[in-house]
């Protein structure tokens, strides 16, 4: 008896040692087969160039990195101050049943799937206006940074400890000046964290923009006209016939996972560092 | 030398008015709006979908979802072969994930080092931050050729005669579509999971263990119990995010409108046929059905959202504090 439960723990422990394993094999399955295709296709033309018609090798994807540059900037005017602003509001002043119900509805916000945000986008800017949109592309990633952005403001703000309040507060100065002048800067590098974190989320939508900015195989002409965007062009090349357009899909994946994980690398580091201080 | 005021209207004024010049209530109103502007974008959300699928509701009713037709070209609009799609590819996703990130999270919280533990951690965390577009150009050009090379075909050598593992495999399938959502939800199983494993009392386990339980007896029959509800919470966190999941499954799981017993037949999710026929719906008819699936998509991931927030809040009041 007692050697078939030892036997059942050796075997049950190891069990679960296989699964993480697994998981961490996974990524790094992940990571090196993206990278090595990624590596291999990725040329300076990619960089600099427009896409080339079916057919023609070469070419580059210049228009959708300056076009999700484009969206992402838009995102972060519309999502990044309403976030910080809001996260301010419930960290400093919210008291009573108010707050509670911005924040029910911020992760209800959040849990809302992006092709949704997509259809509301579409809704809200491209059917009134009768065309697809940077604008809108831009609109719709701006509306899914908002409740992330404005949960981190809201969760830095209160790991500030109430003494560094009550020292300003004392000093004579107001409770605007308090929040501005020694509030936020305590807790502005996890924020800045929160935020970059949050960008690099958004930078890899790809749904909330395939009825928004559309994409575009040139140069878009302006906010108000379609766009390419790099996910979207992953998901088009991707999912097309063509030997050509899968290689470089594998490049820009490679160019934006880079990047979205540089980004994750650098902003979790600064957290931990922050937290452990 | 200056009367005190007198009058107590008059000093609440021109305290408002210091305080606004000191900035305080400007701060305060110009927060409020900022927090408010949730409301604002939430309830446009609902309002939008449900005026933009005016037309559909009021034509099929209930019927909606409840018929399995889908013909644009006849104008024939039901939700079922999308609903199924959903339900199924994130029923089966969890099949996958659930044994594999309990697992990994028990490693994790009882079994490393600390250091081991964070580091890994922090690596599995980041396979959550990969995008979703990513996973299906690795879906498309890696999973799928595997499973058709290899598991695929083993499975059908041992379960064949199973209704669900019926059929010809063509690579994109309802199958491959679970796989891929299996993988990008483990990371969001393993992370909870291991926080609130690690917040039980390190007491129950030297109750268990002094009482001569072994170390998997210890761990599956106190420590995880007491944790029951994080864990559950976290698999519904996990859920949502599989049900609204679009553009890894859309690129793997064939875009077929049709329910199909079997698992290894291509369908389509509500999220994958959204993202799929959105831009080449010519109708009103045909764009309000569409929009009306995003409703329902809304609805279930609301109702999941929910049930998940309410278990991990409950737990909180056990485990954590």
């Amino acid at each position: 008896m007692l050697r078939r439960r030892k036997i059942v723990n050796g075997v049950m422990l190891s069990l679960t040692g296989v699964c993480t394993v697994f998981v961490v094999g996974v990524l790094f399955i992940i990571l090196g087969y993206l990278f090595w295709n990624g590596a291999r296709y990725l040329s300076v033309d990619f960089f600099t160039k427009l896409p080339t018609p079916v057919g023609e090798s070469g070419g580059g994807m210049a228009n959708a990195i300056v076009g999700s540059g484009k969206l992402l900037l838009l995102a972060t005017l519309i999502g990044v101050p309403f976030g910080f602003l809001g996260g301010v509001y419930l960290a400093e002043f919210g008291t009573g049943i108010f707050p509670s119900m911005v924040r029910y509805m911020t992760d209800l916000l959040n849990g809302v799937p992006s092709i949704v945000i997509g259809i509301f986008a579409y809704g809200i800017v491209v059917a009134p206006m009768h065309h697809f949109s940077t604008l809108a592309g831009g609109m719709a990633l701006g509306v899914m940074m908002v409740p992330i952005a404005l949960r981190t403001t809201e969760e830095f703000l209160r790991g500030v400890p109430q003494s560094l309040r009550e020292g300003a507060m004392a000093l004579g100065a107001s409770k605007a000046r308090t929040i501005a002048t020694v509030v936020i800067p305590a807790a502005i590098k996890g924020i800045l964290s929160g935020m970059m974190l949050d960008l690099a989320r958004v930078a890899g939508e790809t749904a909330p923009l395939l009825f928004t900015s559309l994409g575009n195989t040139f140069w878009s002409s302006g906010w108000d006209k379609p766009t390419a965007a790099l996910p979207v062009m992953i998901y088009t090349y991707a999912i097309s016939p063509y030997d050509d357009w899968h290689r470089q899909a594998w490049a820009a994946g490679f160019v934006l996972l880079a990047l979205v994980l540089l980004v994750n690398v650098v902003a979790r580091l600064v957290l931990a560092k922050t937290s452990h201080a | 030398m200056s009367a005190a005021p007198t009058a107590l209207p008059r000093s609440r004024v021109s305290e408002f008015a210091a305080k606004l010049r000191a900035g305080d209530q400007l701060a305060y109103m110009l927060t409020l709006v900022c927090a408010a502007s949730i409301f604002l974008v939430t309830c446009l959300l609902v309002y939008e979908l449900w005026l933009g699928s005016a037309l559909t509701r009021h034509k099929f009713g209930w019927d909606f979802i409840l018929s399995s037709t889908w013909d644009p070209v006849k104008e024939d609009f039901g939700a079922v072969p999308f609903m199924f799609g959903t339900v199924v590819t994130s029923f089966v996703s969890l099949l996958i994930s659930v044994p594999i990130g309990l697992g990994a999270a028990i490693f994790l919280s009882e079994m490393a080092l600390p250091s081991i533990s964070d580091t890994l951690t922090f690596l599995i965390e980041l396979l959550a931050a990969v995008p979703s577009v990513i996973y299906g150009l690795l879906g498309i050009f890696l999973l799928v050729p595997v499973l058709e090379s290899a598991v695929v075909p083993a499975l059908k050598g041992v379960f064949g005669f199973l209704p669900i593992f019926s059929g010809p495999f063509y690579g994109v399938s309802i199958f491959s579509a679970s796989v891929v959502l299996a993988i990008m939800i483990v990371p969001f199983i393993i992370s909870v999971s291991r926080e609130v494993l690690l917040a039980v009392p390190v007491d129950q386990r030297e109750a268990a263990l002094s009482l001569g339980a072994t170390k998997w007896e210890t761990t599956w029959q106190v420590v995880v119990p007491y944790a029951s509800r994080g864990i559950y919470g976290s698999i519904f966190l996990a859920l949502a995010r599989a049900l609204g999941e679009t553009m890894a499954v859309t690129m793997v799981i064939g875009n077929t409108s049709k329910v199909q017993a079997s698992l290894l037949a291509p369908g389509n999710s509500i999220a994958s046929v959204i993202a799929n026929q959105f831009n080449e719906a010519t109708s009103d008819v045909y764009i309000s059905a569409l929009i009306e699936l995003g409703l329902v998509l809304f609805a279930i991931t609301i109702i999941i959202n929910g049930v998940a927030r309410i278990m991990i809040l409950t737990t909180g009041d056990k485990v954590g504090k």
